[in-house]
């Protein structure tokens, strides 16, 4: 009764999602062949051939630089480069992807890292309350992409190259959720509670710790979510104007230079696919730590 | 009642500025409670309770007279961790189990492991929650998540209880119990209890001088002496006596509302 109970949960909750996915995959089907076929036909009039539209829209889906690849031609290429190839091949996504994934882990360390300095400070120092806020935000109202290629070639012309100019970029853009979501967090106690510690006559730094902290979690693992999906536009974003040879951001770049437009697509979904998986691991690492702080399971 | 009282108001008065003009909270308040007292303050919402209550626990300052706690100002009271003070909620911390949570003052007291151990078992026998130790706030229901909260305002053993309303959200068998307990509890340690409360059985029951406030600006309408001796099981609210005072009571609150209708 119950496994079964269970079996039909899941499977409810798993068809609305393949659903759509499916739905996806034929309005990317049809995409393909509209985008396709002008050129098709172009090319079949200059050659003097002559088709049907069955196999016109068999052409479409076997173009070796369509401008619309069909979803099973990036398939295909993910899996050929995935599985099909070593890991440690440059060939390998699974190389690039680890490539791209450190710098984003690096940057998204140092930017969680600088997050919660920042609203440490804000939530403490009444000064910087109110002369650092206004910085905070306007940090990222400048568009990353200008400012990208002129880190990376300050820090060139200094000596630093390789992971840390990715990792700085990825930092500075994943601090800035932190240090919101944490001011609200470290700002999240009641009133009640913090008069509690006040009768207590407990120290601020006991307030912090025995309090503040504690009730910031919830705000961290949302706030860090965010971080963890910018750390990793941040790692891409960084690749591409440091000309790099490694990583998605250098498979994008490639591919673009040479048209290689299903390689393009193949990144791309190999990118979403390592940001899906890191946001899940944050939620998971996010879900336990509510359950070790004993919060009512929802 | 010779000795020295351990609250002691004269002229005190509290002032909130607020954006529509000043907030007339306590109005010169004379009360003087003594060890081993259960003064209750009875009075209309806004008639300065909370506020009084928050006074003497050093959460509020006074604009204009004097409070001595213990002949103390409260801040140096408050720093001697003079009394237990129990908020309408429970208050307790979500992410702590309730043995934890009884704790709390004592981990901030830096108090030794063993005797913090000590405290917290004897004080969670003590409201009957024995057995829920190892609990989260949300496993345990209202009542008994304020009676972890009294055990957390008797672990730092205070002289002195504060307690806000601290039945107010509960329903009436549950309160009735609780107040049991209190009473037993306070028969036990002759701590001196102030209370608050809405409830004119409640303040009868319990107390051995009701305070009766009245709103606008916030002030003591008049001093009830309650003494139903010291063993009173619940049927005493049958008696003449219980009765009469709770009349008087009542009949002090209305006389205190009738000033600005
Ligand atoms: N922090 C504050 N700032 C401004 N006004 C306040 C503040 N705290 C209380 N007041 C005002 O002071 C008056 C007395 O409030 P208080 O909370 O002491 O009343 P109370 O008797 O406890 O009422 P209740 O029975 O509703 O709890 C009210 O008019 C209230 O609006
Ligand atoms: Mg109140």
């Amino acid at each position: 009764m119950k496994s079964a109970g269970h079996t039909s949960s899941l499977f409810h909750r798993a068809a609305p999602v393949t659903l759509i996915l499916l739905l996806l995959v034929a309005a990317w089907y049809v995409a393909a062949y509209a985008l396709n076929a002008p050129y098709q036909r172009d090319l079949n009039a200059r050659q003097g051939v002559t088709v049907t539209t069955g196999e016109l829209v068999a052409q479409t889906m076997r173009q070796q630089k369509p401008t619309m690849p069909a979803p099973h031609q990036v398939a295909e290429t993910l899996w050929k480069t995935t599985f099909g190839v070593p890991v440690t091949s440059r060939r390998s996504l699974v190389y690039h992807a680890w490539v791209t994934l450190s710098s984003t882990l690096l940057g998204f360390v140092f930017g969680t890292l600088l997050g919660v300095v920042i609203a440490v400070g804000i939530t403490h120092v009444p000064a910087l309350d109110r002369s650092f806020l206004p910085w905070i935000i306007t940090s990222q109202t400048i568009p990353m992409l200008a400012v990208a290629p002129m880190i990376i070639v300050i820090l060139a012309a200094v000596g630093v190259t390789g992971l840390i100019p990715k990792a700085l970029i990825s930092t500075y853009l994943s601090f800035f959720p932190v240090a919101v979501g944490m001011v609200k967090g470290l700002r999240s106690p009641e009133v009640m509670h913090l008069d509690l510690m006040h009768s207590y006559d407990a120290s601020s730094w006991q307030t912090f710790w025995k309090l503040r902290v504690p009730a910031s979690v919830p705000y961290f693992f949302t706030s860090i979510k965010v971080a963890i999906a910018a750390s990793l536009v941040g790692a891409i974003v960084g690749e591409l104007p440091t000309g790099a040879v490694a990583g998605i951001g250098s498979k994008l770049l490639a591919g673009s230079y040479y048209s290689q437009t299903i390689d393009i697509w193949a990144a791309l979904i190999a990118g979403s696919v390592v940001a899906m998986l890191l946001v899940a691991l944050v939620d998971v690492a996010g879900r336990l730590t509510a359950r070790a702080m004993g919060a009512r399971p929802s | 009642m010779s000795e020295k009282p351990v609250i002691s108001a004269s002229g005190l008065s509290l002032v909130f500025a607020t954006h529509d003009g000043p907030v007339h909270a306590l109005s010169n308040i004379n009360l003087d409670i003594h060890e081993g007292e259960f003064v209750s303050l009875i009075g209309p919402s806004g008639c300065g309770k909370t506020t009084l209550l928050r006074v003497i626990a050093d959460l509020e300052q006074p604009t204009a007279g004097t409070i001595t706690v213990n002949g103390m100002t409260p801040h140096q009271a408050r720093e001697r961790r003079a009394y237990g003070y129990v908020f309408q909620q429970a208050a307790l911390f979500p992410w702590r189990t309730i043995a934890a949570n009884v704790g709390l003052p004592l981990e901030v007291m830096g108090l030794d492991k063993a005797e913090a151990q000590r405290r917290v078992k004897e004080n969670i026998a003590l409201v009957n929650l024995a057995g829920f130790e190892k609990k989260h706030p949300w496993q345990l229901s209202g009542g008994m998540q304020q009676r972890a909260s009294i055990a957390r305002a008797l672990a730092v053993e205070p002289a002195m209880l504060l307690m806000d309303e601290p039945f107010g959200a509960l329903d009436e068998i549950v309160r009735d119990h609780l107040n049991e307990q209190l009473l037993k509890l306070w028969a036990k340690t002759k701590k001196t209890v102030v209370f608050v409360t809405h409830s004119i059985p409640e303040a009868v029951f319990l107390s051995t001088r009701i305070v009766v406030m009245s709103p606008r600006p916030g002030r003591i309408h008049e001093i009830i002496d309650c003494n139903l001796g010291a063993d009173r099981p619940l049927e005493i609210r049958e008696t003449l006596e219980f009765q009469r005072i709770a009349q008087q009571v009542r009949d002090g609150l209305r006389a205190g509302h009738s000033y600005d209708d």
